[in-house]
């Protein structure tokens, strides 16, 4: 039976819950509405909130000086690519783990872990060459390939946890039926997982949109996403934060939306299990 | 086939060669910049050239320190990524050296003139005798002040003050109960933050980073007078939090009436004076960065110049480019377009000959003496094995400063003292060196 919350705890924690909710929102709220400031407008101290001159000048400016379109597909392409490529190798790697662990599978597990701990900057000069050498510098395939390669631990813990949570019995039941290896992964497992799936792309389709070292140094034109985009409106030397709000705004507008839309799968995935 | 179709025949012949040859001959050519003003300006007038040539160009437009990032990992990889980079004065000694640019002594436009080119920029530029990159616009420091404050305080601003009357005139105009600082300087930890502030304004205390033999100098009284004098002024005078300060917190302060004076890069002038965005833009006066006496001033050199990797595998056009966009013609196209104030200054002696630029520009006249003030050969009193006015043209060199900026940084913020701060940065640069085999 439910525990019966008093309607002052309730209360309580209803507000606390939106209030840490619009302190994470803050941030983009106040981007969003610097963005259609004016520079000097901007920088006013006392900060203006609502009543000022809303202005889309800075929208036009960033959309004249730069390539939009272009980023913003580099960005979905490699996003979603990797993801997608990132799954396709996992879900195999991360049944063999859930359901055949060998003696050594934890350590293979935290191995994979441990790579991230690397500094990417370790590994630049070695991949810019072989890159070079394969004549792939700025193409879409090679941010894929990379980024699929960083991702990949993260996508196979995942997948590894949620699929903990699946009966192994059930697997058997459908060998006893006469499944073989390829019907039970794909028709047996993957429905089942599905909310774990869904999750795991989600928030590595996330992860990749916001990649902002790889993407930025392994790019020059034909394959700069939106982090590059974004990187050509900030200024050390100059007080353009209207430009540069405008310009994050359109880089982040489309994977907020993702978000938003897909905020109840996420959720779900996320808290898979949580609760038994 | 009767003479008309023959005619025809021929014309469309020659027709298609002519298109032919002038595809053959129309090139497709990278560029990397950094997004200031001026650059940005250079690439929305940049059509003109393509117009003329035929050829066409991708911009990649980003951030200077991600573009650092960028073009040097392509450079050093070789990767030939880009056809033209745009560089500081900090890398072009430094690249010209291991043979990555191309020289510019030959093969440039018939009417680029290099003599015209301001001698310090000049030879800040030169690895050799060979020209390595191409100054696109030029800038050093200066004191920006508050001509209402200054007169407030009963004191007058001399051309060429002494860091002794900047830190008096400071203390006279702070006035914290209205939030106005005396002086606002940088304080941010960084190579090309507080570290240029300060490597230029040891300049003028007579102190080096390194003697002849390449020993870290921190330990020497002059280093310990610049940083005392330093911590002891921006606690006096110097806005709240100001270990945070770079360029831009800096501009703002001023901007909203909040600083007395600024010591900063020349290039804030345009941006001081733009009534659009500043509150105090008709009370702005301008004079030479301070010094103690010792024949050196407190003002570092800089130029966003445009080089060629020899990567590139189109140098002929991306010489032509640059011929184009750092020549006299240029100055007068953007002057033509958006009137002579945003001409990119600080490169060529004709400039400042030009009665026009200077009608436009008011502050023209102590860029070009703060520019010509320093000298990036012979930047420091004593004898230095190094060049470079704010750094030094070393690789190690970056690393280093940003760690001494931390210490300088943090001594800034009250956690510790000026004696702990050079004895720190001594003891780091030593290690650092020794590492690196000097």
């Amino acid at each position: 039976m439910a525990r019966a919350i008093s309607p002052r705890k309730k209360l309580m924690w209803t507000a606390l819950s939106w209030g840490i909710g619009l302190m994470i929102f803050f941030p983009i709220m106040w981007t969003f509405l610097t963005s259609f400031k004016s520079e000097s407008t901007a920088i006013s101290d006392p900060p203006v909130w609502l009543f000022f001159d809303w202005t889309t000048e800075n929208y036009s400016t960033v959309l004249a000086r730069s390539n939009y379109p272009l980023a913003l597909m580099n960005s979905i392409i490699i996003a979603v690519g990797s993801t997608l490529l990132g799954i396709l190798i996992a879900v195999p790697a991360a049944w063999a783990m859930a359901f055949v662990p060998g003696k050594r599978t934890k350590d293979v597990l935290l191995w994979m872990l441990s790579t991230k701990m690397l500094p990417a900057v370790g590994v630049l000069y070695p991949l810019v060459l072989i890159a070079k050498y394969f004549g792939i510098m700025d193409s879409r395939i090679l941010l894929v390939v990379i980024l699929m390669l960083i991702n990949l631990p993260i996508i196979v813990w995942m997948l590894y946890t949620y699929f903990r949570e699946i009966p192994g019995e059930i697997l058997e039941a459908a060998r006893m039926d006469g499944a073989n290896l390829k019907n039970e992964i794909i028709y047996v497992l993957t429905p089942m997982a599905v909310p774990g799936i869904a999750s795991t792309i989600l928030l590595n389709i996330i992860l990749a949109w916001n990649e902002a070292f790889w993407t930025i140094l392994l790019t020059t034109v034909n394959a700069a996403p939106l982090t590059k985009f974004i990187a050509s409106f900030s200024a050390p030397e100059g007080l353009f934060y209207a430009k540069l709000s405008a310009a994050s705004i359109m880089a982040i507008a489309p994977i907020l939306i993702m978000g938003w839309f897909s905020q109840k799968q996420l959720v779900r995935g996320l808290t898979f299990g949580a609760v038994k | 086939m009767n003479t008309k179709q023959r005619m025809l025949g021929t014309t469309v012949g020659l027709g298609l060669m002519a298109g032919l040859a002038s595809v053959a001959l129309a090139e497709e050519i990278t560029i990397a910049t950094v997004n200031n003003g001026d650059m940005v300006r250079m690439q929305s007038l940049s059509p003109q050239w393509e117009k003329d040539t035929g050829n066409t160009i991708n911009w990649v437009v980003l951030e200077e320190n991600v573009l650092r990032q960028n073009v040097t990992t392509d450079i050093s990889t070789g990767g030939g990524q880009y056809d033209v980079m745009t560089i500081g004065t900090y890398e072009a000694p430094i690249w010209g050296n291991n043979g990555w640019l191309v020289s510019l002594n030959e093969g440039m436009a018939d009417d680029w003139n290099a003599d015209d080119l301001l001698p310090a920029i000049r030879g800040g530029l030169t690895v050799d005798g060979e020209l390595v990159a191409a100054p696109f616009y030029g800038e050093s420091s200066m004191v920006m002040y508050r001509k209402d404050l200054m007169e407030k305080a009963g004191l007058e601003m001399p051309e060429a003050p002494t860091w002794d009357f900047i830190r008096e005139a400071a203390a006279a105009m702070t006035d914290r109960d209205n939030e106005i600082n005396g002086i606002c300087a940088r304080g941010k930890a960084g190579w090309g933050e507080n570290m240029a502030f300060l490597t230029a304004m040891s300049n003028s205390f007579g102190a080096r980073w390194f003697d002849m033999d390449w020993a870290p100098q921190f330990e020497s009284e002059a280093w310990s007078n610049t940083l005392n004098f330093y911590l002891d002024m921006m606690k006096e005078s110097g806005p709240a939090g100001a270990a945070n300060n770079g360029f831009n917190e800096n501009l703002t302060l001023f901007q909203q009436g909040k600083c007395g004076m600024w010591i900063d890069a020349t290039v804030a002038a345009s941006f001081v004076t733009n009534p659009k965005d500043s509150t105090v833009a008709d009370q702005v006066g301008f004079a030479l960065a301070p010094d103690t006496g010792l024949g050196k001033r407190g003002n570092w050199l800089w130029a966003w110049s445009l080089a060629i990797p020899t990567s590139s595998e189109k140098q002929d056009v991306a010489k032509d480019f640059v011929s184009w966009a750092t020549g006299q013609g240029y100055t007068a196209l953007v002057a033509e377009n958006e009137g002579w104030a945003n001409v990119p200054p600080g490169t060529r002696t004709s400039l400042y000959e030009n009665q026009d630029y200077l009608d436009a520009a008011p502050f023209a006249q102590m860029t070009l003496n703060s520019i010509n003030s320093a000298d990036p050969q012979k930047p420091t009193v004593e004898e230095v094995p190094y060049t470079g006015v704010q750094f030094v043209a070393i690789p190690e060199f970056a690393g280093i400063a940003n760690q001494v900026g931390q210490q300088f940084s943090n001594a800034l913020a009250g956690n510790q003292t000026a004696e702990e701060a050079l004895e720190n940065a001594q003891a780091l640069t030593l290690e650092e060196m020794e590492a690196a085999g000097y």
